[in-house]
């Protein structure tokens, strides 16, 4: 599975992407200038970026709440996301989902959702159509260790067991489900237990190394792509943030946020020293992308800042299709 | 033309659509090689294969939410609910996701689904089995809600809805899946928003659906004998619902009952008695009235149970009481 230079480099581009935006989003709630709820995958960037690296435009996505790093991985504008985060009428949605709705089907993004556990039956339906079209593209669901109770994870799982339906179920294990820690909400430690129960090949991984997301999630593609059916990747990482902006966190401790942040936990610090390490970027080089990106952000900001609101007819607009 | 049940015109108006179009696939429980718990969708696995013709697990939360995925990914599947007291395990998939998907992502997703599932009382089928909730769809902005009463209306409904580029529930009222009438052989549609006058009449609007159509008409013949001539509105569709044809019934007649058998508190008759009070008030001689099953869950004790569906004597003394008797 040999990783280039450039799909190095890009990979780390879509990891600061989704770093940056999310510190940048923090800050724009913080001051009011986003409204409603986001949820912040800041600590998990690996897991979208590793899986999305191998996507194609025709492959699809279902996202989370805690969607934005999966839209931007799989090549969201984050123009129209900070657009839509604002609530203008040049946003992704027209203003009308917001951050927990954003989606983008010419990408195959089928949207961030808000009901935990609402996307794998969908994830497996896109795969059906895949199936059913006769083309190897291939779904990723991505869900957390919250949502892994839901009776819909399990439905989809023994669908795409029973149909061999070309699904990759990404677990995106963050040890908490909103303020209740893992041990508190599943009896077993990691759910390769459970994809056993379903007869589905289940693989647990280091999600903060975005290497290790990427190999894993380049199998399991493979494999659906083949016809041999789903997979379920569990990625152990660590949620940076609180539940939702404004989560005053006191379930857990200041002492294990803190060692979650260190260089050799956070993705993106690790991914940063590996290709110093391996001469793939220089330290200036470095320093020079994270400034475009950040220069890309502030961009962002700039258009949405400056996008019209919806007028109230679009109200009604939309509500059916022709 | 040809005679056909509910039940036919229902499995014909599939058949035909999945010869049209490829995209259309056919899922839910034992609806394939057994041919469904009532037999409604007998011969389509034999004619069209396990792979548009797809038997379920009993996991409707999945393969809802399954169907709603690859709708807005080009196909257009119908799915059936046994019975329409299932749809609360998968309640979300329809009316959080499929309802909301195009409205939430701007206009860029369509879900073009039928949601098929058995409603009504009237086989002892009790509580659980018997429901009547089309109020609750019509309730969701974003899904369609389609009900039909004839062999006829069930074709070309149907065959409107699996056309349809958005979520429609399809109610069959099983207690007249065996009823028979007159459909034409080749496909029809019939739009949605368009309601039938099943019978003409001067004296009173009686607006039903479903089961409750044929007990109006046939009350409508006994009125008739003692001098009221009623005109029997049936909607076909709920959502949406075709104002204008019950409101010029009501200018006409000056007198409006509504017969559901859903629960009468906060059901259809609710939305039809209130937008006609709202727009034809001043045509109204009578109060409007509403003959409804009581607020209770279905009981299985066939004693109780005729109790519970309204019957044609509620309904005649309904037209009777508007009509000042």
């Amino acid at each position: 599975m040999g990783l280039t230079k450039e799909k190095m480099v890009d990979i780390y581009s879509t990891m600061m992407r989704i770093r940056l935006f999310e510190e940048k989003v923090d800050e724009l709630v913080a001051t009011a200038r986003i409204g409603g709820f986001c949820h912040l995958y800041i600590g998990e960037e690996a897991i979208a970026a590793g899986m999305c690296a191998h996507l194609r435009k025709e492959d699809c996505i279902t996202s989370t709440h805690r969607g934005h790093g999966h839209l931007i991985a799989k090549g969201g504008a984050v123009k129209l996301m900070m657009a839509e985060l604002l609530g203008k009428a040049n946003g992704y949605c027209k203003g009308k989902g917001g951050s927990m709705h954003i989606a983008d089907l010419d990408l195959g993004i089928l949207g961030a959702n808000g009901i935990v556990g609402g996307g794998p039956p969908i994830a497996a339906g896109a795969a059906w159509a895949a199936q059913y079209k006769g083309t190897d593209n291939v779904c990723v669901s991505f869900f957390g260790d919250g949502a892994s109770n839901q009776g819909t994870v399990h439905e989809a799982m023994n669908l795409a067991s029973v149909f061999k339906l070309p699904v990759i179920f990404v677990a995106e294990y963050n040890g908490y489900g909103e303020f209740t820690c893992q041990a508190n909400h599943q009896c077993i430690e990691s759910i390769t237990e459970r994809a056993q129960g379903y007869r589905i090949p289940g693989v647990s991984v280091d999600g903060n190394d975005v290497i290790a997301v990427y190999e894993a999630g380049g199998e399991a593609i493979e494999r659906a792509r083949k016809g041999n059916g789903p997979t379920v990747i569990e990625c152990k990482t660590y949620r940076i943030k609180g539940h939702f902006i404004g989560d005053p966190g006191a379930y857990r401790s200041e002492e294990e946020v803190a060692s979650w942040q260190a260089e050799d936990k956070d993705p993106i610090p690790r991914f940063r020293r590996r290709l110093v390490e391996k001469n793939i970027l220089s330290p200036k080089e470095i320093e020079d992308l994270n400034a475009s990106i950040r220069k890309e952000i502030e961009d962002a900001v700039d258009f949405a800042e400056k996008g019209p609101l919806p007028t109230p007819d679009e109200l009604l607009t939309d509500v059916y299709a022709d | 033309m040809a005679i056909m049940s509910l039940a036919q015109a229902v499995n014909n108006a599939i058949s035909l659509e999945m010869e049209r179009d490829p995209n259309v696939i056919l899922m839910g429980e034992d609806i394939g090689a057994p041919g469904g718990p009532l037999g409604v969708t007998a011969g389509l696995y034999q004619k069209f294969g396990g792979k548009r013709v797809i038997d379920t697990p009993i996991t409707e939360s999945g393969f809802l939410g399954a169907a709603v995925g690859a709708a807005a990914c080009g196909l257009r599947p119908i799915v059936e609910i046994m019975f329409i007291d299932f749809i609360g395990v998968a309640l979300d998939q329809l009316f959080n996701q499929a309802a909301k998907m195009r409205y939430m992502f701007g206009g860029k997703a369509k879900i073009p689904m039928v949601m098929r599932a058995m409603c009504g009382a009237g086989l002892q089928a009790a509580a659980q089995h018997s429901q009547s909730l089309e109020s609750w769809f019509m309730h969701i902005p974003g899904i369609k809600v389609a009900m039909p009463s004839t062999p006829y209306d069930a074709k070309g409904l149907l065959i409107s809805a699996i056309r349809d580029n958005n979520p429609v529930v399809f109610l069959e009222h099983k207690a007249i899946y065996g009823l028979e009438g007159e459909a034409p052989e080749e496909a029809y549609a019939i739009p949605f928003g368009q309601a039938d006058i099943k019978r003409e009449g001067t004296d009173v609007t009686i607006v039903a659906t479903a089961m409750m159509v044929g007990r109006a008409l046939s009350a409508a013949e006994k009125l008739a004998a003692d001098g009221i001539s009623a005109e029997v509105v049936d909607p076909r569709s709920l959502s949406p619902l075709d104002e204008d044809t019950i409101l010029k019934s009501v200018r006409k007649t000056h007198r409006l009952v509504i017969v559901h058998e859903e629960v009468g508190f906060a059901g259809s008759g609710a939305e039809i008695a209130a937008m006609a009070a709202e727009k034809a008030f001043d045509y109204l001689d009578a109060p409007i009235l509403r003959v409804t099953a009581p607020f209770c869950p279905v009981p299985f004790s066939a004693a109780l149970e005729v109790e519970y569906i309204p019957s044609e004597e509620k309904i005649m003394a309904a037209v009777k009481k508007v009509l000042g008797d």
